[in-house]
């Protein structure tokens, strides 16, 4: 029966039990140390109890290791009824032999104590309790009663001692609750003295008049923990150790692209949408539209087909339908057809841990490939920023790994973009603000693609207008006289219009002009050509009779010369030639 | 006052016998030492009025379960009411004595 405890071989590694209680086995690791003591301590109504319980209750249901519980303060019935209404039937685990409740009652008023003693009452009655059933598990809660039923705090301590050493040797599994204690102890009565393995404690604080369950890992010795609190919650399935941070960034990174759901958003996006699995913050101010483009978003992603659930704390469901409706968005069809989910609770009903958990519980359920949180920052009414930001760090983290591209609004408290209510950008793969801008007696909608990692995404403001068919996005008028939206931008360009009917009038008139002085220009040149060739014409005829004339001249002067003189003239020209 | 009932409580004259129950483990030593000063004790303060059973939980586990065992030797008084339980080898008999309510009988 008696199993050597693992550290008797240095190079063993520490083995460990699963608790089965949601969470705790992923922040610890793997469970509790195998065959040995843990300490589970905290104030009382810390869940200790309970605690405790499932341990023994998940380790006979999931790991067919049965359990026995030494109840020094409940009775088996008191048990039985407490846990009752968390799920747990112990009285068929008790009768199928899988649990065994005992009940050790001290009543101090009727016992003398005289001479020396020891525990070995507890010890026999532990012994066989756990050989009746081969219990694999344990649970001492609270042994420290001991101290109150007991005066000689000699005998307790050392027969707690010898407890968990012998414990140890029997290898089983055990938890051991213990009272939180005051400044130099762990527990009231330094339990953690003999309990050296691992250490838990158990915090129930009320801020805002909102308690808070808190676990936390003090000591894990031999083993990697994580030293943070973690955020606990109590419910009908017991407990929840909640939702575990991914210590590491890996997420599955899709290329896939998912429509938003309007046509030009798309195209602003790298021209094909949101990336699949991907994180997308929309905020901004009242009424700037951020649930008709989750609407929208919705709505294109159940035309394909995929599963979306819709988390709405302003609005209940048929209002967000009706609504929608009035853009053109008919959701209706795809709730009817199954594909699409609306969870609406008021946000002051739970703590945010308990939203938190439903949400996992509800996505874990439907198995949605869309997410839509509408509004996110309602949260804050819950718990300060930095919770309120965990608590959302925790809902991407949990959406990421399972791949599903949620959406989440967020209620923007001014203007600024930067103001985005939880200052959670980062924890964001893609960022769109809208803005209200109001001027002209009239307030207008824009749009802005603040941010999205891994596409190239347009960086223009552009015109975000609501019609009866939907979002539209239109680009702002830039003209020369400034930008212009709304009203203003439509009788911006009916103006620019008409001025460039005028001038476009003017223009053509000029080259009307221009091409009449051409024509006329062209006809005087002609003219002048004309008039040019004719004077030529004459010049030639002149030029002609002149040479006619020259001709004949000459030949009228020979003949008198020869009339003259002939021989002379005869010789002198005989000369010449 | 025939008509008033209830247990005995406030009888007067002493009971005519102490039924004690011992609960040891296997005469481990300290067992053995409670037992001899039990019966010592008995024999010079009630006499031969004293009739102890021991029980070896060990070899009755469940008994101890149903006797809400927790310390050895666990001696407990069935009678005279009330009950009581002691816990210890029995070395310190002025305790004893108390434990048992002999006091009360033998001094009025």
């Amino acid at each position: 029966m008696v199993r050597k405890p693992a550290t008797k071989h240095p190079l063993a590694v520490l083995e460990k039990v699963p608790t089965g209680i949601h969470g705790l086995d992923e922040i610890t690791g793997g469970g509790l140390p195998k065959g040995r003591p843990t300490l589970v301590y905290g104030s009382a109504g810390s869940g200790k109890t309970l605690m405790s319980i499932e341990f023994l209750v998940r380790g006979i249901l999931e790991y067919h290791e049965p359990g026995v519980f030494m109840s020094f303060e409940e009775s088996e019935k008191e048990l039985t009824t407490n846990v009752g209404s968390l799920g747990f039937n112990l009285k068929s685990l008790i009768d199928s032999k899988k649990l065994l409740i005992d009940q050790v009652s001290i009543e101090r008023s009727e016992i003398e104590e005289t001479g020396e003693y020891d525990l070995e009452g507890l010890f026999v009655r532990l012994n066989n309790a756990i050989d009746s059933i081969k219990a694999k598990r344990v649970v001492l809660d609270t042994i420290e009663v001991l101290y109150a039923g007991l005066t000689n705090t000699g005998i307790i301590r050392s027969e707690l001692r010898r407890l968990f050493r012998w414990l140890k040797d029997k290898g089983v599994t055990t938890i051991v609750t213990g009272e939180r204690g005051g400044e130099t102890t762990l527990t009231r009565h330094g339990l953690e003295e003999y309990v050296s393995d691992c250490v838990i404690f158990l915090d129930n604080r009320i801020s805002e008049e909102l308690s808070t369950r808190r676990l936390r890992i003090v000591k894990y010795r031999g083993s990697a923990h994580s030293t943070n609190e973690f955020p606990f919650i109590i419910d009908e399935n017991g407990l929840s150790i909640l939702p575990v941070t991914a210590a590491r960034l890996e997420y599955p990174a899709s290329t896939e692209r998912l429509p938003s759901g309007v046509a030009r958003l798309d195209a602003m996006l790298g021209g094909k949408g949101y990336l699949k699995g991907s994180a997308i913050l929309v905020s901004g101010m009242v009424g700037t539209g951020k649930s008709s483009l989750a609407a929208h978003f919705v709505d294109a992603g159940s035309r394909q087909g995929r599963r979306c659930l819709y988390f709405a704390f302003e609005e209940a469901p048929g209002q967000i339908i009706r609504n929608m409706r009035s853009i053109g968005i008919d959701l209706e069809p795809w709730v009817k057809k199954g594909l699409l989910e609306f969870h609406a609770t008021r946000v002051s009903e739970q703590g945010l841990e308990k939203h938190l958990l439903f949400m996992q519980q509800e996505i874990n359920r439907f198995k949605p490939e869309l997410v839509v949180v509408d509004a996110v920052t309602d949260f804050t009414t819950l718990g300060g920023k930095l919770e309120v930001r965990q608590m959302v760090l925790r809902l991407i983290d949990f959406l990421k790994i399972r791949e599903i591209t949620s959406l989440c609004t967020s209620m923007a408290e001014g203007a600024e973009m930067e103001q985005t209510g939880v200052g959670l950008s980062s924890a964001f793969d893609t960022w769109i603000h809208l803005t209200n801008v109001q001027g002209n007696l009239e307030r207008n909608r824009t749009l802005v693609i603040v941010k999205s990692r891994g596409m190239a995404h347009s960086n223009q403001v552009r015109e975000f207008v609501l019609t009866d068919k939907g979002v539209e996005l239109v680009d702002i008028y830039a003209s020369t006289a400034g930008a212009f939206m709304g009203t203003a931008r439509l009788a911006q360009m009916a103006a620019d219009e008409a001025s460039d009917a005028v001038r476009h009038e003017g223009m053509a008139s000029r080259e009307r002009q221009i091409e009449e002085k051409r024509r006329a220009l062209k006809a005087r040149i002609a003219a002048m050509e004309a008039e040019f060739d004719a004077e030529a014409k004459d010049s030639e005829i002149m030029i002609a009779e002149e040479k006619a004339r020259d001709k004949i001249l000459s030949a009228g002067k020979e003949a008198l010369s020869e009339h003259r003189g002939a021989k002379i003239g005869a010789g002198k020209r005989g000369g010449k030639k | 006052m025939s008509n008033v009932t209830g247990p005995d409580y406030g009888k007067t004259e002493a009971p005519k016998e102490w039924k004690l129950r011992l609960f040891v483990t296997n005469w481990t030593p300290r067992c053995v030492m409670a037992y001899r000063n039990l019966r010592k004790i008995c024999e010079e303060h009630i006499e031969d009025k004293c009739k102890i059973e021991v029980v070896d939980i060990l070899e009755h586990p469940e008994i101890a379960r149903r006797e809400q065992i927790v310390a050895v030797p666990t001696l407990k008084k069935l009678s005279p009411y009330p009950r009581r339980v002691i816990y210890g080898d029995f070395t310190r008999t002025d305790t004893v004595l108390k434990g048992l309510d002999v006091e009360r009988w033998e001094r009025g």
